[in-house]
């Protein structure tokens, strides 16, 4: 096995540290397993929604009237431009170690997604205080609630996780651990950004289109 | 626990380096691409019916495909077949959950129509 060779999805370390590189292997490997099982918990969630978004409505408001567009379309960059940040930290990191640089990047990343979840709570509140939508109003708005609010909860603890990750790597600097930490949090922020392609389709504009 | 290794060896590959910011430039110009396109699907009413569904159903998943070879560098390469069979089962798993949820759920609403 040559040690520049790619041992598992995601960014590798091979090449810059390859004592870190095959340390990595099978850590990030379980990392993806938890991150598979993660997303099926998102498809019952959305398997939820899309019985309840066309099934649920009661005496509700209809997804048409209470969805703005506009805020998801603003929520959609947040998230993908918080994802490159973070890709970019992650070369930081692997190429030059740099403290300042992956500081300044997890920096933005983490200010991106902290503007993602406070816009989505602004969502919420005009949604309940002016459409009279809170999530007790129909299955819809229930299953609506439950879906993006685990959403903008895994995106939250991402938050507090790269909050720890920041202190580590100004506090250790970048052992071992701390690298391979990074990485799997790296994969986390993507992958909540590939659960959000899923939301900003199938609730906003399937429920405005349709 | 600090394993570092030795800070004084500087084997740093621009050319490397280079191909790998490039796939997240490109991975981010594509997914600008792809979402702008689809919320203009709704938002010009290009498209509408079942056609607009299919089409935004068809833009989600290239950019699905989009973030995972380019922000989460999984590609087809021999070295690391076990994640990609994991990935492609847990797809599966989901179809079959997903789908067969959509099925049961309406069926049932069709029969308790009044």
């Amino acid at each position: 096995m040559s040690l520049s060779e790619r041992l598992h999805p995601g960014l590798n370390l091979a090449g810059t540290d390859p004592e870190g590189h095959e340390a990595a292997e099978e850590t990030l490997f379980g990392f993806w397993i938890f991150l598979m099982s993660d997303l099926v918990l998102f498809a019952v969630l959305f398997a939820t929604y899309a019985a309840m978004s066309v099934q649920g409505i009661a005496e509700g408001p209809r997804p048409a009237e209470v969805f703005d567009l506009t805020a998801a379309f603003v929520e959609t960059l947040l998230l993908l431009f918080s994802s490159f940040a973070f890709g970019l930290a992650m070369l930081e990191m692997k190429y030059r170690e740099n403290r300042r640089g992956v500081l300044v990047w997890l920096l933005i990343t983490g200010v991106l997604g902290a503007a993602f979840v406070g816009m989505e709570l602004h969502d919420y509140y005009v949604m309940i205080t002016e459409h009279a939508a809170p999530p007790q109003a129909s299955g819809f708005l229930s299953a609506y609630y439950l879906l993006t609010g685990t959403h903008a909860l895994h995106v939250s603890s991402g938050l507090v996780w790269m909050v720890i990750m920041a202190v580590q790597v100004a506090v250790f600097g970048f052992s071992t651990p701390v690298k391979l930490r990074l990485m799997r949090l790296a994969l986390f922020w993507h992958m909540l950004d590939v659960v959000w392609i899923g939301i900003f389709t199938f609730v906003y504009l399937y429920g405005v289109a349709s | 626990m600090s394993r570092r290794i030795a800070a004084d060896t500087p084997t740093v590959d621009h050319a490397e380096e280079g191909r790998e910011r490039r796939s997240y430039v490109i991975g981010l110009v594509l997914a600008l691409v792809l979402t702008t396109g689809a919320f203009a699907v709704v938002g010009l009413n290009l498209l509408s019916g079942a056609a607009a569904l299919a089409a935004l159903g068809l833009l989600a998943l290239i950019q699905a495909v989009v973030h995972l070879r380019y922000f989460l560098h999984i590609d087809l390469e021999r070295s690391h077949r076990d994640d990609l069979l994991l990935i492609l089962f847990t797809v599966l798993i989901l179809i079959i959950m997903v789908s067969g949820t959509i099925w049961i759920l309406y069926d049932q609403h069709i029969r308790m129509m009044p």
